[in-house]
């Protein structure tokens, strides 16, 4: 990684603030992913009291300023947050400044995103396929792994990269929750906000926004080719 | 021994049918479309709950309202061909054909993989995907997975009621020959009679849900003659 990113020239904060963005917004994705396929199925195969609402506060996230969000997950996850206090000295679990905090914000605001996009594939998965496994002997579970999971990959696959591009790009919620730190939870938005921050950084967040774009049409054209390559198993 | 009597309110309709069978055989569930024969059959293999009744496969209760028994379908070991085939269309012919053999409680399994493979004509199918297949073909793999999940009954909705003439025949010509080799009773539902006559022994007419008569095949063949063309739904 340190050879890639060498050989780009990139500047120490650079390829910090590039690598930290990667892992955060790796984690953000790999984290919410089982939770946003269970909400999603709860979501498109279920009917409950308060449906509209639980979708409602899904959907939060996307609507609410996202420093609104920072503030909440500062207030409940925080060292003396609710719940964080209780994380920290039970478990040691802190997500206050440091870069699971900054996964974590960055997973709260691309889960709707995730949710939708499985929602829908899930939504467009034939029941009677599922009744069809169930007759060959199938439970549940079963079917859900071998036959639902499988079908809505391509929804899954689709959330995942809305997910990992919206975290790259996650600004107002981490630095309200996590602040700016370097290595921790300056990941390239809040490094570029930084160095223009700074008298006669206009070379460098040029650079970085570059950097930016890069990243954020590889994370779309690997989402486009292993969207190819799964309709291709799927369609024969 | 398969005996059923079912009872279930499904909008205007009123399903309402007994019917028995002891040992192997094909029995037609026949009748307009409309009757009530896809919801029977989806009754009998539990993807529809009947209102009151009892079904009994083999000394199993497989529903008794009264005894508040309803096996889930993969507890009731009820092989189903769909209409439309249902193939899962991310598995190969092979992964279609196994995944129901795999399912089967090892002590009860009777279907042979060769044995179908060969009874069906599957062998040069098995690398291909569903959507790689003809009609004719799907609805044969559709059978093979059915069976080797080595089902107490093997229920058909309508299996060739999308296909072509010529499909049709082929595939009727598959069933007769794989019906005579069965030791499990099977269901056959149908609105063509000519279907029935070279698959069925034993004809149920089903009109508007109910049970209009038990037949069997020379008792079918005799009331066809008597009927006029049109109350034949020949479509």
């Amino acid at each position: 990684m340190d050879g890639i990113l060498a050989a780009f020239s990139l500047t120490p904060l650079e390829s910090e603030a590039l690598r930290l963005s990667l892992w955060v917004s790796l984690w953000a994705m790999l984290g919410s992913l089982p939770l946003a396929v269970g909400a999603a199925w709860v979501l498109a195969r279920h009917r409950f009291p308060g449906k509209t609402l639980f979708d409602g506060l899904l959907h939060l996230p996307l609507v609410v300023p996202p420093v609104v969000t920072g503030y909440l997950l500062l207030v409940v996850l925080g060292r003396r947050g609710l719940v964080g206090a209780w994380l920290h000295d039970q478990l040691g679990i802190t997500f206050a400044f440091n870069w699971k905090g900054a996964a974590l914000a960055a997973a709260v605001m691309a889960f709707p995103l995730m949710v939708r996009a499985i929602r829908l594939s899930l939504e467009a998965v034939d029941r009677g396929l599922e009744q069809a496994a169930h007759t060959l002997g199938a439970g549940p579970w079963r079917v859900f792994f071998t036959v639902t999971l499988p079908l809505t990959l391509p929804g899954i696959l689709s959330g995942m990269v809305l997910a990992f591009a919206r975290g790259l790009g996650e600004f107002g919620a981490t630095i309200t929750f996590v602040s700016n730190i370097p290595g921790q939870t300056r990941t390239l938005p809040l490094a570029l906000y930084s160095v223009l921050q700074s008298p006669g950084g206009e070379a460098a967040a040029q650079r970085l926004c570059v950097i930016s774009i890069v990243l954020a049409l590889l994370a779309l054209l690997v989402s486009e080719m292993l969207a190819r390559r799964v309709q291709k198993r799927l369609k024969g | 021994m398969l005996s059923v009597s079912l009872k279930k309110r499904l909008g205007e309709l009123d399903v309402e049918a007994s019917f028995g069978r002891s040992g192997p055989g094909v029995t037609a569930l026949f009748g307009p479309s409309g009757a009530g024969k896809t919801s029977l059959v989806n009754m009998l293999a539990g993807l529809l709950t009947p209102d009151y009744g009892r079904i009994e496969l083999e000394g199993r209760i497989l529903f008794d309202s009264r005894a508040k028994v309803n096996l889930p379908p993969q507890g009731r070991r009820v092989g189903y061909v769909f209409q439309e085939g249902r193939l899962f269309p991310h598995l190969s012919v092979k992964g279609n054909l196994a995944y129901g053999q795999r399912l089967a409680p090892p002590e009860s399994r009777w279907a042979s993989w060769d044995q179908v493979v060969e009874l069906l004509g599957l062998e040069g199918l098995l690398e291909r995907r569903p959507a790689k297949l003809s009609g004719g073909e799907k609805q044969r793999v559709a059978i093979g997975r059915a069976l080797l999940a080595s089902p107490r009954l093997l229920l058909l909705d309508e299996p060739l009621a999308s296909l072509d003439a010529q499909r049709k025949d082929e595939v009727l010509g598959y069933l007769s020959n794989l019906t005579r080799h069965l030791a499990i009773p099977v269901i056959y539902v149908s609105h063509q009679p000519g279907e029935i006559l070279r698959l069925a022994d034993s004809v149920v007419r089903v009109e508007r849900g109910r049970v209009r008569g038990v037949d069997d095949l020379d008792g079918f063949r005799r009331l066809l003659d008597s009927w006029p063309k049109e109350r034949l739904w020949l479509s």
